[in-house]
């Protein structure tokens, strides 16, 4: 180690150096175009997912039986599905469970793989062997077939769905959370915490954690447009969110059977709204990921 | 060298033992009675124990684990019969449906990343990077339904079906996969232009490229023989890594399109709690993943001096 100057800062800089680091990503964001259209985008979802039923026109669950595979017309914006139901209501409202769903599943995997990570960059060795070796056969599988298998098993009820997903993301979350912590763990920092005698839990959390913070939430972003990939799919597969809620990738399921027979906008809107969601979450990933590593 | 493929072969092996603990356990976590599912509901308590005891689902757990590695694939439920010829047509339609998907999209990301590290910074690069990232989280049921909307149902150009009738020739079946492949393609687009985009800016900007500048090459030559070389060795264990995301995505996209594969194969087996042909359905999707990432572990050191050198001291 060469011998230079190092100026020591006081808790209170740190932090208020922290917080201004904090300003510099926020005026970076609020600058960047493609940030600005996904979080608009965004909001206008999560209104409807807050405020849906009083929105809607009509009740997403209404059923009109005269009135079935109707074209969309100015009574009914999107058009009618095969039990006569407001397609445009349940477009809006289709948009809460996912939205509930998605981000929970995401933050739980988020905790989960921090802490998996954590352990297993601070001490590496043995413990990190094992546990990589783990992650590893998990990763053979794809997300999509071991939540067919958990959920055909587990039942499927959206509590199911957090957990499972939440589960089935913590290895890869941890993966990147590891390698952050292999960086930081060889810095003087950690050094200087070891020697004063801190524990390994108050280095790992305390010192370190706030220091790997800017990939974890990088990871987030990514995950979250992940998440809502990986639960409508399920859905779609009907081993997510169940009848009769109103729910995109649900309906899509339900109705993609009459496409052939031309009712093209049983399926049609449902599929655009989940493609503005993902979309919208991945123009917040792309320029938070932009924002934080400069 | 020798030692590093032992070594990794050996790991890959390792792997595939717990990959099978994790299937096995995944399986009897189910909480089904195989004799009761396969006789119905009405059958006699004693006939469901018969069966059971004949299937051998009464043993002990490590017995039926031992018994299922050296008996695999074993015979499945839901179709009464072995699961291994089942399985093998099954795995080769859906290799039919990969291969094509890979062969669009690998120059198609490998061009769209190299033009956008060419132009970084630039308006293009934005566009691919935008596009490519949009694209990787749409889920294959929502891009495969507005095609299946647009180009079968309203235009009526390709068929709603990915089966086409059987004894068509090589052109006709490739029609009846167009639809299916790009919603496979759209989402695997984004990975791979971006991998090859990292690497090919990491070439440019490297010591090596700015030698080739500075003694003279023109760009063409010095992008085509010192930065390409570089930066799409590094793309290919990409692309094997995205073996995973295909077969999740091969789930969606046979069951839309109705295609007899290993994905539909899968989805059955697990909502119709078809145990055995669902362990080893999953099981063979494992080992695909594995075998693909390790031949493409294995040709990248081959490839990169880097690797090969390090690992022979």
């Amino acid at each position: 180690m060469s011998i230079v100057d190092i100026p020591v800062e006081d808790a209170g800089a740190l932090a208020a150096g922290r917080s201004e680091i904090r300003r510099e990503v926020f005026r970076e964001l609020l600058h960047s175009p493609t940030f600005i259209v996904g979080a608009v985008i965004l909001l206008i979802w999560i209104i409807c997912a807050i405020f849906g039923s009083a929105i809607a026109p009509h009740s997403p669950y209404a059923q009109n039986l005269e009135g079935i595979n109707k074209a969309p017309s100015s009574a009914h914006l999107f058009g009618t599905d095969q039990l006569g139901r407001d397609m445009f209501s349940r477009v809006i409202v289709g948009s809460r469970d996912i939205l509930i769903i998605a981000p929970l599943a995401t933050l739980l995997g988020t905790v989960l793989g921090t802490m998996v990570g954590l352990f297993m960059g601070y001490f590496r060795g043995l413990v990190d062997d094992v546990v990589g070796r783990f992650v590893e056969a998990f990763l053979a599988l794809p997300v999509v077939v071991t939540g067919v298998i958990a959920l055909s098993t587990l039942g499927r009820t959206n509590l199911v769905i957090i957990v499972v997903i939440g589960i089935l993301f913590t290895p890869l979350i941890a993966r990147t959370v590891r390698a952050a912590v292999l960086l930081e763990r060889e810095l003087d920092y950690v050094a200087a915490a070891r020697l004063r005698g801190e524990h390994a839990p108050y280095i790992m959390f305390v010192e370190i954690l706030p220091n790997v913070f800017a990939p974890i939430m990088v990871e987030f972003t990514v995950r979250l447009a992940y998440a809502i990939f990986a639960i409508l799919t399920l859905t779609f597969l009907t081993l997510g969110v169940q009848p009769p809620s109103p729910d995109w990738a649900l309906d899509i399921n339900a109705n993609y059977g009459v496409v052939p027979a031309g009712y093209w906008w049983e399926v049609l809107f449902d599929a655009l709204a989940v493609a503005t969601l993902v979309v919208s979450i991945s123009l917040i990933s792309d320029s938070v990921q932009g924002a934080l590593e400069g | 060298m020798v030692r590093f493929i032992l070594k990794r072969l050996g790991l890959a092996l390792i792997t595939l033992w717990l990959l099978s603990v994790i299937v096995f356990f995944l399986g009897q976590v189910l909480p089904s009675d195989p004799g009761r599912s396969v006789l119905g509901p009405l059958a006699a308590p004693s006939a469901v124990h018969a069966l059971d005891h004949q299937l051998g689902v009464d043993k002990p757990i490590l017995t039926q684990y031992w018994h299922w590695i050296t008996h695999f694939p074993g015979q499945s439920y839901q179709y009464q019969a072995p699961i291994g010829p089942i399985l093998t047509s099954a795995l080769g339609r859906s290799l039919k449906l990969a291969l094509f998907a890979f062969v669009i999209v690998v120059p198609l990301g490998i061009i769209g990343g190299v033009v956008s590290a060419l132009n970084a910074g630039k308006p293009t690069d934005r566009t691919i990077s935008v596009v490519g990232q949009s694209m990787l989280t749409v889920p294959e049921f929502v891009s495969g339904i507005v095609l299946l909307v647009v180009f079968a149902v309203e235009l009526g150009w390709l068929p709603v079906t990915a089966t086409a009738p059987s004894g068509s020739g090589f052109f006709t079946q490739l029609k009846y996969l167009i639809l299916p492949v790009i919603p496979l393609v759209m989402v695997l687009f984004g990975y791979i232009a971006r991998m090859a985009r990292v690497g090919t800016v990491e070439a440019l900007e490297s010591d090596y490229a700015r030698t080739a500048i500075l003694k003279g090459l023109p760009r063409g030559v010095m992008i085509r023989r010192h930065v390409l070389r570089n930066s799409l060795l590094p793309t290919i264990t990409v692309i094997a890594t995205q073996t995973g995301y295909l077969i999740g995505g091969l789930v969606v996209v046979e069951v839309l399109f109705r295609y007899n594969g290993i994905g539909l194969l899968t989805y059955n087996a697990a909502t119709q709690h078809d145990i055995p042909m669902l362990e080893a359905c999953v099981l063979t999707i494992g080992v695909v993943y594995m075998i693909v990432t390790l031949v493409a572990d294995i040709s990248f050191s081959l490839l990169n001096p880097r690797i090969r050198l390090r690992a022979a001291e």
